[in-house]
């Protein structure tokens, strides 16, 4: 590069100190809502998202939290926002929400808001921040795969205005209030997420006075810029060309198949779901927003990985998928438990990207979180009179096994949540633990192995029938194996007195009786055989590996 | 025991490369730094103690007290060199400690790997037993397993034993039953009971806890029993004290049952010396800057105490990622401690940004001005091309710095490649890192409801006084305040810390329906057991009570601490409580939530002797000119051009000495620079308080 004047070069290191203090800003706003929203998810989990944009709706940075759900579904929607609401309409103290599964980031569980920010106490519009975040209830039939359309599965609130020049709408906040089983919370997390957008607000403008800048045009162009270029530069260190892949899971009842086609070419990559099967009558249809979502992280994870996420990083990875296959579900499908199949993505982009590099890509995992949802309490009969509560542990498998390293054991990918303490749950719900430990065995042979699962055994200590909802996939479709190396166990659910349980839908657990769940491992890489011995003899004393799986698959002589 | 000027009262911090000490006595004070001696820090110890000591012409009996940092517990864990350990739980559990919390602290890292965790799974045991969340047994515990166990631990040849049931913190009978039975059957074995040392809900933080204490138990007992011994032995006749994570004292027996609580205590020390600097410069709201070779750490001090919390993670080397440590839940002083230090490395990333760390070229090779082989640009060489640095007295003239090496690297790792000059990559190295500082103390602020602009920059440590000013200007700070001797701070702080002791339970209880019998009880117990703990450092000493609650509103996953009135509590103090925790809450997030039910997880209290007021600065009214010794060509970052500033020895500055900015004042063991928009007055301490010029931002 060719020397620059001092007041280039002045103006070069500038724009980076701000493109840091963006980050910043924004990873401000998101850390308000960690510590300011109600939902488990939330909260333990970083089910969440915030970000600051253009006023023409393009990102320029973005929190990095703990859920790819929303990584650019949450930044698709401020465009929907924009056209039901020109910038120009916008004033200071506004504030506009949606729970729209289409407009914004798939289920209605999830509320994003949108916040202009004007310059200082003036009206020149700089920015606009946006926020996303799962609330605990809304409405409908209650959380699970059960509804067939989206108006069984809760109130709908199209993009409208909540806080009018500072004023929120009682009558938006009465009609949710009216419509969730938990009005407290979920009014607590719609005030979490105004506020995290007024703090990014404030943050922005007080960067503002400190560069003196009157808009943050020059600076988002230099970041999309950069991100783009670099982006781009990633893709082209790997070799052109398209490849396919299907990968099948169980689905509610009947099985899916995930269908790709992934091509790389100087100007990005574009995935086409084409052959993907339809949608299906059950919530597990996935729109496509959150489609996008899960495949551009599934990308992001093996090319650009330190890339931030902004329109320059984001628009170089594009997705489609013909409507009515059950990764573009059009509205009214039920949708509420779309994340079952989009956390399966991934594997299906790696399946792509594997035939391109092996060396860079793991192999399939559990994928989808295996979240425990227990209610009591609640329906007829004997049910109501036992204690009402409602639980959600957020529960995974095991990983793909990486090259020339072994999967993670029970750790949550895509997803990154994080679990809740077992005496937190007991502390707030009659449950009683009875197990919680790895699943020996259930990791995929291969000379990389992969992750184990986990066996967990819960009962109402109450002495009272409880209802599982369950969302679990990869248990008649395991995680497989890549260039040798075996899959991984599939995952089981049942009960302590010998029933089994399907993966999918509300199934009542009896009194006295207790749950078993045990959690898929992930798929092996490479021949087992060739494993090192060390690693086996390991795997066999910390009791990873039975002696029996050791000597059969490993080839393993003590 | 009285703590006067008369008094000849020793610290010590055993570092991981020095150890420092300070001697106060006779109105005076030397301080000394040695080599580490990490096979047997004990030996490095005595000579630190016995140099210093002959400096001062004192023996080991004219002692009045001697206080000892360490970082072995830390050493030991991060290293892996604690005991051969075994861990024992509820059967079905024996992996919680593993397992953690389930998620990758790396969201778009799928090469991570987690740490591992203290005791590997094959000595980690099951036992039959189970106890609800009321504390009631649901299980009985089969003793006939745990005494078999006994034996086969020994076979092991386990030396240390951590045992952490589920809901133990509600009834310890069956944690205690094991201790009994593995004392009988496997008398020679360190038990420690998750119970014990942290009485708390969340099962996979006490577990950790409880292991990490087994684990370097043997090790810091051992040592701390030979120190005893050698010390008597040496003549010192004085009470001893150990410095905490919690920057309180306690005395070696208590350190010995629970050494978990030495850990960090170094950092602690460190935000002592910036309370008690922050009392003496009448500063309320206090922001601690600790910036080494490694890292910074950032600690926010309100009212004169450091935040608190018992929270802390040990090993967190993955960029200093949340979550990429194991937890241990002890009492710490809450710090954000980032990878920005003069050995941080810089570089170029693929959207030809410079990023500065988190790695480091600590003093091995070191940054490339060292000329001991290093060739990457660091923090260090970004500073001596800027001309902040005397090459011939760095570190006290025991490094002599090569400006062309730090010329050379700056050029190809930053400047070449961005297209700039030498000095402008200088420039960026040095803005990128002090903004990277600002934005984790805004964060940090963020976090904890604070408004980082009414602080007061407190800095000390090696590289601080070098990069405070500009730190301070991105905060919007407009004062600086840099102690003397900054470069044993943390043995300084030692000095005047409390002796303390926190004792925690988790009980859950909702405020409207609070069982002000059994909260009394639970908080005399707790106060028993804390007074005890200090009265047998603190003779009769005045102490004095903190009590806290941890609140959440139902439902929510975070707790804030909200102190408790005094005396008993009545069933009218529930609306008091309600009251303070909606204060604080808004304090914290802007809003309070109406109808809202609000909930104690947990409750502590602290029991501690009163801090002795410091010497207060006094109020200067004359100005001395203070006479420049040299100039040099500096690199002024508010200004982004090279200038002459004056160069100034602070040993020579007098109390009311002035200087304005751009200059430069040398040390021994480091450099202030004043930048363009501050001026510097020496006050009545002899500290360096840097002020910012009105209305001059930028």
């Amino acid at each position: 590069m060719s020397k620059k004047s001092n007041r280039d070069a002045l103006a070069e290191i500038q724009m980076q100190v701000m493109w840091n203090r963006l980050i910043s800003v924004v990873e401000e706003q998101a850390q308000t809502l960690i510590r300011t929203a109600f939902g488990a998810a939330t909260r333990e989990a970083g089910d969440l998202s915030a970000g600051v944009f253009l006023p023409d709706g393009r990102m320029v940075a973005q929190a990095v939290t703990g859920t790819p759900g929303h990584v650019n579904s949450m930044a698709e929607s401020v465009g929907h926002f924009l056209t039901e609401y020109p910038a120009r309409s916008m004033q200071p103290g506004d504030t506009y929400v949606t729970n729209d599964p289409w407009k914004g980031t798939g289920h209605l569980n999830d509320f994003t808001m949108v916040t202009p920010v004007f310059l200082g106490a003036g009206k020149r519009l700089v920015a606009l921040f946006a926020s996303t975040v799962h609330v605990v209830d809304i409405g409908g039939l209650g959380f699970g795969p059960d509804g067939t359309q989206v108006y069984h599965e809760g109130l709908f609130v199209p993009i409208l205005k909540l806080v009018d020049a500072g004023k929120f709408s009682q009558t938006v906040l009465k009609i949710i209030r009216a419509n969730v089983r938990e009005p407290v919370q979920v009014e607590g997390d719609l005030y979490a997420l105004v506020a995290c957008n007024e703090v990014g607000g404030r943050r922005l403008n007080a960067m503002m006075a400190e560069y003196r800048l009157k808009d943050i045009e020059a600076l988002g162009e230099f970041i999309i810029a950069r991100s783009n270029a670099a982006m781009l530069a990633a893709v082209r260190e790997w070799p052109q060309g398209t490849w396919s892949t299907t990968m099948t899971i169980d689905g509610y009842g009947s099985p899916i198949t995930l269908a790709a086609k992934l091509t790389i070419s100087r100007s990005g990559i574009d995935i086409d779901f084409s052959g993907t099967s339809p949608v299906v009558a059950k919530g597990i249809n996935v729109p496509k927003s959150y489609t996008d979502a899960y495949t551009s992280f599934g990308v992001r994870c093996i090319i650009g990985a330190n890339i931030p996420n902004n329109e320059g990083s984001l628009s170089v990875v594009r997705v489609t998928a013909p409507e009515g296959c059950i990764l573009n579900a059009p509205f009214p499908l039920a949708v509420a438990a779309r994340s079952t199949v989009g956390q399966m993505l991934p594997d299906v982009v790696f399946g792509c990207l594997r035939q391109a590099r092996a060396d860079k890509v793991p192999a399939e995992g559990t994928s989808c979180l295996w979240n425990i949802r227990l209610a009591g309490g609640q329906g007829a009969g004997a049910m109501l009179k036992a204690k009402r509560f409602t639980v959600v542990g957020f529960n995974t498998g095991g990983t793909g096994a990486r090259p020339a390293k072994d999967g993670l054991s029970v750790t949550s990918f895509p997803s990154g949540v994080r679990n809740v303490s077992l005496e937190i749950m007991e502390t707030i719900s009659p449950l009683v633990f009875w197990r919680k430990e790895y699943r020996p065995d259930s990791g995929g042979a291969g000379s990389a192995r992969g992750g184990l699962g986990q066996v967990i055994e819960i009962e109402n200590g109450d002495n009272a029938p409880m209802v599982l909802a369950a969302t679990f996939d990869r248990i008649h479709h395991p995680a497989r194996g890549a260039d040798g190396g075996k899959a991984g166990s599939g995952g089981r659910v049942r009960l302590h007195s010998g029933t089994e349980l399907n993966g999918m839908g509300n199934q009542v657990v009896p009194a006295g009786d207790r749950l078993i769940v045990e959690t898929p491992g992930g798929g092996g890489i490479g021949d087992p055989r060739e494993r090192s011995r060390e690693a086996v003899a390991q795997d066999v004393k910390y009791g990873l590996v039975s002696g029996d799986q050791a000597r059969v698959l490993y080839g393993f002589k003590e | 025991m009285t703590r006067t000027a008369s008094t000849a009262r020793l610290a010590v911090d055993i570092g991981g490369t020095f150890t420092d000490v300070v001697l106060q006595a006779r109105g005076q004070q030397w301080t000394t730094k040695v080599l580490t001696t990490p096979t047997a820090p004990e030996v490095g110890l005595l000579d630190a103690m016995n140099v210093i000591l002959i400096e001062a012409g004192m023996t080991t009996t004219e002692l009045d007290l001697l206080i000892l940092g360490t970082t072995l517990a830390t050493n030991a864990l991060i290293e892996r060199k604690g005991a051969k350990t075994a861990l024992i739980t509820t059967a079905g559990f024996r992996d919680i400690v593993e397992i953690g919390w389930e998620h990758r602290f790396a969201q778009y890292d799928i090469f991570l790997d987690k740490p591992a965790p203290l005791v590997p799974r094959n000595l980690r045991f099951g036992m039959a037993e189970r106890i609800n969340v009321s504390g009631k047994v649901l299980l009985p515990l089969d003793e006939a397993a745990v005494i078999k166990l006994a034996g086969d631990l020994l076979h092991e040849g386990i030396e240390s034993v951590a045992v952490a049931f589920l809901q133990s913190y509600a009834n310890p009978a069956h944690e205690r039953r094991v201790r009994e039975l593995l004392t009988l059957h496997a008398p020679k074995l360190w038990v420690t009971l998750s119970s014990d040392v942290c009485p708390e809900v969340r099962e996979y933080e006490r577990t950790s806890t409880a292991c990490a204490n087994a684990y370097v138990q043997p090790v810091m007992a051992g040592y701390l029993q030979r120190l005893e011994t050698k010390l008597r032995d040496l003549g010192v006749r004085c009470p001893v004290y150990l410095m905490t994570s919690g920057g309180a004292l306690t005395t070696m027996a208590i350190g010995a049952a629970e050494p978990v609580r030495l850990v960090e205590s170094g950092p602690a020390g460190g935000a002592i010396l910036s309370r008690t600097v922050a009392q003496q410069c009448g500063v309320d709201r206090a922001l601690s800057f600790d910036m080494g070779g490694t890292t910074a750490k950032i600690c926010f001090i309100d009212d004169y105490e450091p935040q608190l919390s018992r929270n802390f993670e040990f090993g967190r080397m993955y960029r200093f990622l949340k979550g990429s440590g194991l937890p241990i839940r002890i009492p710490v002083i809450e710090m954000v401690e980032i990878g920005a230090g003069g050995g941080s490395i810089a570089r170029i990333d693929s959207m030809k940004r410079v990023q500065v760390g988190p790695d480091s070229a600590g003093s091995e090779p070191g940054p490339a001005c060292y000329a001991r082989g290093g060739t990457h640009a660091t923090v260090t060489d970004a500073d001596c091309v800027m001309g902040y640095l005397d090459t011939e007295r760095f570190a006290g003239g025991r490094v002599k710095l090569d400006a062309k090496r730090a010329g050379a690297a700056v050029t190809s790792d930053i400047a070449k490649p961005l297209g700039l000059d030498t000095d402008l990559g200088a420039l960026a190295i040095n803005e990128i890192v002090t903004e990277n500082m600002a934005n984790a103390a805004r964060v940090h602020a963020m976090e904890l409801g604070k408004t980082v602009e009414k602080y007061t920059l407190i800095a000390f440590g090696g590289a601080a006084p070098l990069h405070a000013a500009r730190l301070a200007t991105k905060l919007g700070i407009s004062r600086v305040i840099i102690p003397l001797s900054a470069s044993v701070g943390s043995a300084l702080g030692f000095l005047t810390a409390p002796v303390a002791f926190q004792a925690v339970r988790s009980w859950h209880a909702v405020l409207n329906a609070l069982d002000t019998q059994h909260a009394n009880a639970l908080l005399d117990e707790m106060q028993q057991q804390a007074t005890d703990m200090v009265r047998a450092g603190a003779a009769n000493e005045p102490l004095q009570t903190a009590r806290v609650a941890y609140m959440r509103y139902q439902g929510q996953g975070h707790e804030i601490p909200v102190t408790l009135p005094a005396g008993k509590l009545a069933a009218r103090d529930a609306a008091t409580l309600t009251a303070r925790f909606a204060k604080a809450y808004h304090a914290m997030y802007g809003r309070a939530i109406p109808n809202l039910g609000v909930e104690i997880m947990s409750w502590s209290v602290t029991v501690s002797t009163k801090i002795k007021p410091a010497k207060l600065a006094q109020r200067i009214s004359k100005h001395v000119a203070a006479r420049a010794s040299a100039s040099r060509r500096v690199f002024e970052a508010t200004q982004g051009k090279s200038r002459d500033a004056k160069i100034y020895e602070r040993a020579q500055l007098v109390p009311g000495s002035v200087i304005k900015g751009p200059a430069l004042v040398a040390e021994d063991q480091t450099t202030i620079v004043v930048t363009a928009d501050f001026s510097l007055k020496i006050n009545s301490l002899g500290y360096a308080v840097l002020d910012q010029h009105k209305g001059k931002q930028q």
